[in-house]
């Protein structure tokens, strides 16, 4: 089977916070799953998740703060909405919405990490990979 | 542009990194990349000698840009930009890959995890070979500190802050200072009265004209940032003008309101007017609106007649004062667990069993029996204390210990046996931590006065006569057990505050899974929160016993004097800014900034970043429908190499 490509995004506060957390607590999880450093999940532009695709990933991860615990006070909700939009069009473009995932991890949330990051891989690979160009 | 010259160091981290990742063919397969002029491993990069590697390759192969992979950048990306800099390199020319914390160690499979180390390796060297020098900006601190909580945390930093010469702000919710300490009859171990060692303290605060002294108060807003915080604080409604008081309580006196204490717990009452306790600082009263019966029903104004000095003003309003901060301390202690939570216990049911510190104030000289130790106006003949009550139970959700709850029983139960000698004493505990400086002797102590333990956990309590029955299984015997008392103390545990979490929201400061605040580093930082300029000592940041908490309100105390003492604060040059000539002046940007830092140049008909707020979150860039905002250091360009080597065909 082909392996399957996976773009992660982590806001440094929260998500990545939470990765690291679960790297000290020593949970194994798919190896599959990279990270890429923003400071705000806002600073995620759709556009990234886009180039995302064309570029090879077959599914792109978004670790977030939870509603409510921002440290740039509403930035992840801002990344919600861009999400949720982008999610309609990438049904037009062929893409299933399930290859984009919002994973609300924070600081504290290593377990959470380890879970969502298992579920949305072994979701991706149900899916297969894509073939979009 | 001059050619790009980058240097990577793979870190072994011991056995942490290489015992996992084959550091060798990272190695190998890095050097072929393009702009890389050398690639190292070592065993420990953070050391000394591993900095030095850095640094001589700097000089010696003309380096201008450096990656280190290595553990997480939250851990070790000041060090090494400090390093660099040291080489005389831009320290933002620096880019770490996080093979540790989000590779070797979540990675079961080895060679998965040497891939995932090449490709993380990889787009940093991508990463690296885009960055930009930026330069960091000095802004002035406010040298004024607000402490958070007048419990013997906050009372201790705050009398450091001030003896250090700068201005503190003391803001505590309740009428009084003193906190929970103030409840407590003697400490353990050294069985030091509390009151004698505190109220001093105190007054000490009172009397020093660099503490603004702010009881009955609460925090409405906070924002800003280290050096620069801007806090509302709310003074609550006393209905006392403390101007006029002159503290001759009458009007607790007269007042024909009672109420369940706050200070007391269940085995005290205070009046609609009061103070917390008799050596309240300030010991001054204020009304409780929703207890008093002029607020409640229009009549009685008993106090106002009464009061020498008409100092009672029931149209006092709550007011607010808005005043900047430098640095905050935040103190805000504990909650003791609410054992109602544990209906099998009874609490709450039966009037015979108490919580550990409504135990200390049946044992406080100070406290509703006047340190008598009756229940129901009766010399008990049999007590048992129970270990672990909302501690170590998953049930509740507590899975921590509290780690004063051993002590504070042992402590109980030989203050008990002094007093009362025929006393029979039983304490059911799962295991005695008796960790602390002269722990152990002590509770070698109490169990050689007679105090008898049994080890188990009890399962329930109910009523046989008059006589309340603990039911347990005594775990050395292996039998189940049945213990006779007049008075059952439940070693209550200590659990996060409730207006805690709230401040937590308004700061955005992290919690522990437990719900406490979380401190910047388990290990090297436990003092810092993860917001810069906020500091956290006490039960805030978890249970902890006194001298613990003293420790780290000092701690804390020349974390901020430090901070004073610098004067500055270097402000990360991590920001947005316009290309002007992109700029088509849509305004799609205004609205998205939480931070109000675009403005628009009616002349020019641009959009512009204020640097002096603008906090790189880079949520306009995202959001430009013509690219004209670009964030420094998380350019689209940086991002998106990152995005395509994450891609590379393997």
């Amino acid at each position: 089977m082909e392996r399957i490509k996976i773009v992660g995004f982590a806001c440094n506060w929260c998500c990545y916070a939470g990765a690291d957390l679960a790297g000290t607590s020593h949970l194994k999880y798919a190896p599959e799953m990279r990270l890429i450093r923003v400071l705000c999940s806002g600073r995620i532009d759709p556009k990234f998740i886009l180039e995302a695709f064309k570029m090879g990933a077959d599914g792109v991860f978004i670790g977030l703060c939870h509603p409510g615990d921002c440290h740039y006070q509403q930035g992840n909700l801002k990344t919600i909405k861009r999400v949720m939009l982008l999610k309609k069009y990438l049904k037009q473009l062929g893409i299933e919405e399930d290859r984009v995932y919002l994973g609300f991890v924070s600081a504290s949330e290593g377990e959470v990490f380890q879970k969502k990051v298992n579920e949305f891989v072994e979701r991706i690979k149900s899916l297969g990979p894509l073939n979009w160009r | 542009m001059a050619e790009i010259r980058i240097g990577v160091y793979v870190c072994h981290c011991g056995t942490n990194i290489a015992g996992v990742v084959d550091v060798l063919k990272v190695v190998e397969e890095i050097k072929k990349m393009k702009n890389v002029v050398v690639c190292r491993n070592y065993l420990y990069m953070c050391s000394d000698p591993g900095q030095e590697l850095i640094k001589k390759d700097i000089r010696e192969y003309n380096l201008n840009r450096v990656v280190v992979a290595s553990c997480s950048p939250r851990m070790h990306e000041i060090t090494f930009r400090k390093a660099i800099k040291e080489a005389g390199l831009n320290p933002y020319l620096l880019e770490m890959a996080n093979i540790r914390e989000q590779d070797s160690w979540v990675t079961e499979d080895k060679e998965e995890a040497t891939k995932k180390a090449i490709s993380l390796v990889r787009i940093a060297v991508l990463r690296a070979s885009l960055l930009e020098e930026l330069y960091e900006k000095e802004v002035k601190v406010i040298k004024r500190a607000l402490v958070i909580g007048g419990g013997i945390s906050g009372i201790q930093a705050s009398l450091d802050i001030a003896e250090a010469g700068y201005e503190v702000y003391l803001v505590e919710k309740e009428p009084s200072i003193g906190g929970h300490m103030a409840q407590l009859e003697k400490t353990f171990p050294t069985l030091d009265c509390a009151a004698c060692i505190l109220t001093p303290k105190m007054v000490e605060v009172s009397q020093n004209p660099n503490i603004k002294l702010m009881t009955y108060c609460e925090i409405e807003d906070i924002s800003g940032f280290v050096g620069n915080f801007k806090v509302k604080i709310k003074k609550k409604a006393k209905y006392v003008s403390w101007e006029k008081c002159i503290s001759c309580l009458l009007c607790q006196e007269k007042c024909p309101k009672k109420v369940p204490s706050e200070f007391e717990g269940s085995v005290g009452f205070r009046k609609a007017i009061y103070i917390p306790f008799a050596q309240a600082v300030p010991n001054k009263p204020v009304i409780d609106s929703e207890s008093c019966i002029y607020f409640q029903t229009g009549r009685c104004r008993v106090c106002e007649k009464i009061c020498p000095t008409k100092a009672i003003n029931f149209d006092d309003k709550e007011e607010y004062e808005e005043v900047d901060f430098g640095a905050i301390v935040i103190a805000t202690g504990y909650d003791e667990f609410d054992p109602r939570l544990k209906p099998e216990f009874g609490y709450g049911r039966y009037k015979e069993v108490l919580t550990g510190l409504e135990f200390e104030r049946i044992l406080n000289a100070g406290g509703p029996t006047f340190g008598e130790i009756k229940i129901n106006g009766k010399v008990p003949k049999s007590i048992v204390f129970i270990h672990c009550v909302g501690s170590r139970d998953e049930m509740v959700g507590n899975p921590y210990c509290s780690r004063v709850c051993c002590m504070y029983i042992a402590k109980q139960a030989y203050l008990v046996k002094e007093r009362l000698p025929d006393c029979k004493i039983t304490v059911f505990y799962i295991d005695v931590r008796a960790f602390g400086k002269g722990f152990e002797e002590f509770y070698t102590r109490v169990k050689d006065s007679g105090v008898i333990y049994r080890r188990g956990s009890p399962s329930e309590i109910y009523k046989r006569g008059d006589k309340l029955i603990v039911r347990s299984e005594d775990t050395i015997l292996g039998e189940m057990v049945e213990e006779e008392a007049d008075l059952v103390v439940l070693g209550t545990g200590l659990v996060p505050r409730k207006e805690t979490l709230e401040l937590a929201k308004k700061l955005k400061l992290s919690l522990s899974p437990d719900n406490f605040l979380l401190e910047a580093h388990p290990k090297l930082r436990p003092i810092d929160s993860n917001i810069d300029g906020v500091y956290l000592c006490g039960c805030c940041q978890g249970p902890k016993d006194i001298p613990d908490s003293v420790a780290q309100a000092k701690g804390a105390a020349s974390s901020v004097i430090a901070l004073f003492n610098k004067g500055v604060v270097t402000v990360e040059p991590i920001q947005a800014y316009v290309r002007e000539e992109y700029c088509s002046g849509c305004h799609i940007c205004e609205g998205l900034c939480p931070y109000l830092a675009l403005e628009f140049d009616k002349e020019k008909k641009v959009m512009r970043v204020n640097t002096a707020l603008c906090r790189g979150c880079g949520v306009c860039p995202s959001a430009c429908p013509s690219g004209a905002i670009v964030m420094r250091h998380y350019t689209d360009e940086q991002i998106e190499v990152q995005i395509g080597g994450l891609l590379w065909k393997e």
